[in-house]
């Protein structure tokens, strides 16, 4: 069965395992640490006003998820003046049937897909190949891992787990009909290749399917950014149009998606503004050159409308721009495979106990040093931390904290509440291990501390408390 | 500042300087008298943190309760780490939410806390030290201390005026050791690798010296040195800024003094 529909994420600590002893993994890693730090930091230091634009964006989404009821019916109702459909879908079988209805409606063979997260959330690939409907990635990310029957490791770059060896090994595996000595150095030679491979596919393709990246009320419009312009293709060339989209997407105006398209970016690749943004809105009308003859909006819930009221709420700003995991030591170590399921790094982390449940979620909450650094550059200023602190706060209540962490915390807390005793312990258990300590001033194996000392040595306590030589020198004032 | 009203100041130690370096709460004291400050060590545990961070807020809320009481008659309450005093400054108003009697202390408690050398600065407006270090150092910014509390120009600006020393920047100096409290335990591997890559940014900057404002990082830094076999001299930033250095560094046997480590 498929990571999708069976996640990894109780694994986690397998996974991160695997994942670190992966030299390739961590040389891509490696890679996108440096790479896209750097593109961010500079992006936002080159305009002054995108810490307002940050606080802006995140008015902008605050307000919407307070009226979410109200923009989409606003969009519902632009979307079907143009002469499209809007579908709502509960859940992910639900989202799946009405796509694959469609298909069969129009007899489709083939459904040339852009990049979509949802689509991954859905597990859509594998429903369409059990009803004999073809899916073909467009995104060149999109295009490698499906090649190598993969999930996406990151959010905005699907295959960024791998190299461009690993890539271009791919390429000739699976290209063997194109020339050998092509060369296949560049990325851009990639995108060409794989270009044109999927070109005709997608000019054969019955179906275009693409994600969104925003729903404009106002417009009854779908924007999607893309890098590669395959979004475009995806949809105008096809007879049909499917928009797959979660329903927090909307936003009211289409001033405010250019806004958050500013944020969006930058923070996700430093860039001004992604190379294309294509809006969408309905079918073809009459004189229009190109686009769809049919329009469908599959609009997704799966579990966002009940995160809406308590404290998850304002996960639900998240543009999906990925600056949180580019920055997160954590995922730097592990990358994106280890978390599980379709989301990774701190938005994964907060998200994914929502969406399949903090039984299957739980561990990737307290995967975290709590080190901030991924709230301080998501650009809608989630608190990516305190969300995943309230996690572990619902994980402890309903005792499914493992068993060994809850006992060593509660003893812990046990002589922490009593100061005396604390003292009168800590006295004690310092004064042994400063002793034993003493000639290294380090404890390369401790028995209680296994999961430090297995990398690192546990420096030594000096010895004697600093409460007690303190009560010795000063009478404890 | 004004000599005739001397700050009353209660050191919170923090659990990690009480248990396993001591010599850091000398520093503190010894700053912040310096500093004109009359200092005092009200019983205390900890912060709470640990069990704030497990998800555990009622244990949480006591430990709260108890560092208030106890530092109740204190002016200011000044901690050696950015983290336990992130965890006063920052998390006791949260964890009182829905309870606005509570609420309110932990704000007025909140407001009264402060990173030590942030305190020296910003607060006691203190421009320099007497110290001498005559070493190259470098230094970490503790995650809690430099996003939750702003500590980062503070430590270097006092640095500056220490005899001698010289501070070479390493690369990445905001990105996180890897420590994350109850995380170096839980997830030891990740935990390891993360400050692995950091040690190579570490020995990159070419000082033999690192120095930090928080106890657990510095710990688990120098931890994963030493198991290099590494000969970098780890210190707390307040030990070097209060001229204490005779005690050897963290994680170095007993009977050698510093300089024969170095
Ligand atoms: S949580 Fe913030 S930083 Fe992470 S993907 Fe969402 S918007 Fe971007």
């Amino acid at each position: 069965m498929s990571v999708h529909a069976n996640p990894t994420s109780p694994h986690f600590k397998d996974n991160a395992h695997k994942a670190l002893g992966d030299p390739q993994l961590q040389q891509a890693m490696g890679k996108l640490r440096i790479g896209f730090t750097a593109a961010r930091a500079a992006s936002a230091a080159r305009l002054p006003e995108f810490e307002a634009l940050r606080d802006s964006a995140r008015d902008i989404k605050n307000h919407t998820l307070a009226n979410l009821d109200l923009y989409l019916e606003a969009y519902e109702k632009k979307v079907v003046e143009a002469g499209g459909h809007v579908h709502y879908a509960r859940d992910a079988a639900e989202a799946r049937k009405i796509i694959l209805d469609i298909c069969k409606e129009k007899g489709a063979k083939t459904v040339a897909k852009g990049k979509s997260m949802i689509s991954e959330e859905i597990a859509l690939n594998e429903a369409l190949d059990a009803a004999g409907v073809r899916p073909i990635e467009t995104d060149l990310g999109e295009y490698i891992i499906q090649l190598r029957g993969e999930i996406p490791s990151h959010i905005i770059g699907p295959a960024v787990h791998l190299t461009k060896d690993q890539i271009e090994a791919e390429f000739r595996k699976a290209h063997t009909h194109l020339d050998k000595d092509r060369n296949l150095e560049e990325p851009t030679s990639l995108l060409a290749e794989a270009r044109g491979v999927l070109r005709e596919k997608f000019l054969s393709a019955d179906i275009g399917l693409t994600g969104a990246n925003f729903l404009i009320a106002e417009t009854g419009s779908s924007v999607i950014v893309t890098n590669e312009g395959n979004g475009d293709l995806s949809q105008t060339l096809a007879k049909t149009h499917i928009v797959i989209a979660s329903l927090e997407k909307i936003v009211p105006t289409l001033e405010d998606a250019s806004q958050l398209l500013r944020v969006l970016a930058r923070s996700a690749t430093g860039q001004e503004l992604s190379v294309y943004t294509t809006f969408s809105t309905g079918p073809r009308r009459d004189g229009d050159p190109d686009g769809p003859q049919d329009y469908h909006v599959v609009l997704l819930d799966n579990g966002r409308t009940s995160m809406i009221g308590t404290e998850f709420q304002e996960m639900l700003r998240c543009i999906r721009c990925g600056a949180c995991m580019n920055h997160c030591p954590v995922y730097h170590a592990v990358g994106g495979h280890a978390y599980g399921w379709v989301y990774p790094g701190p938005m994964g982390a907060v998200l994914t106990p929502s969406l399949i449940g903090v039984e299957k979620g739980g561990l990737l909450p307290n995967a975290s040093t709590f080190c901030g650094r991924c709230e301080a550059v998501c650009p809608m200023r989630i608190p990516l931390p305190k969300m995943m602190r309230h996690w572990r706060e619902r994980e402890f209540e309903r005792h499914l904290t493992p068993s060994v962490q809850r006992a060593g915390l509660g003893a812990w807390a046990f002589f922490a509440r009593r100061p005396a005793l604390y003292r009168l312990a800590t006295r004690i258990g310092m004064g042994a291990l400063g002793f034993m300590g003493r000639n290294k001033g380090r404890f390369s194996k401790l028995p209680f501390a296994s999961g430090w000392t297995q990398m690192r040595d546990f420096p030594a306590p000096e010895g004697e408390t600093f409460q007690a030589q303190w009560k010795r020198e000063r009478g404890g004032r | 500042m004004d000599p005739s009203s001397s700050k009353r100041v209660g050191l919170f130690a923090t659990c990690l300087v009480d248990l396993f370096r001591p010599s850091v709460g000398f520093a503190a004291v010894k700053l912040l008298e310096d500093a004109g400050c009359t200092v005092s060590v009200p019983s205390q545990t900890c912060c709470g943190q640990p069990a704030f961070n497990s998800g555990d807020q009622a244990d949480a809320r006591a430990l709260a309760l108890q560092v208030m009481d106890s530092f109740a008659n204190c002016d200011y309450v000044v901690a050696p780490s950015g983290s336990c005093a992130g965890m006063m400054a920052k998390h006791y108003p949260e964890l009182f939410e829905g309870d606005p009697e509570l609420q309110r202390r932990a704000r007025a408690f909140a407001a009264k806390t402060f990173e030590l050398v942030s305190f020296l600065t910003d607060v006691l407006g203190v421009t320099q030290v007497r110290a001498s270090f005559p070493r190259t150092v470098t230094y970490h910014d503790s995650c809690s201390g430099l996003r939750e509390l702003g500590v980062q120009a503070q430590p270097r600006k006092l640095l500056a005026s220490v005899d001698g020393l010289e501070l070479k920047e390493m690369k990445d100096s905001d990105v996180c050791c890897g420590f994350g409290g109850t995380f170096a335990a839980k997830f030891g591997e990740i935990s390891g690798a993360i400050v692995e890559r950091k040690t190579v940014d570490i020995i990159g900057s070419g000082a033999p010296v690192l120095l930090a404002g928080d106890l657990g990082c510095l710990m688990n830094m120098a931890g994963r040195l030493s198991r290099q076999g590494r000969a970098i001299e780890v210190r707390h930033v307040a030990e070097v800024l209060a001229n204490m250095t005779d005690t050897p560094p963290i994680g170095a046997p007993a009977e050698k003094s510093a300089e024969k480590t170095a």
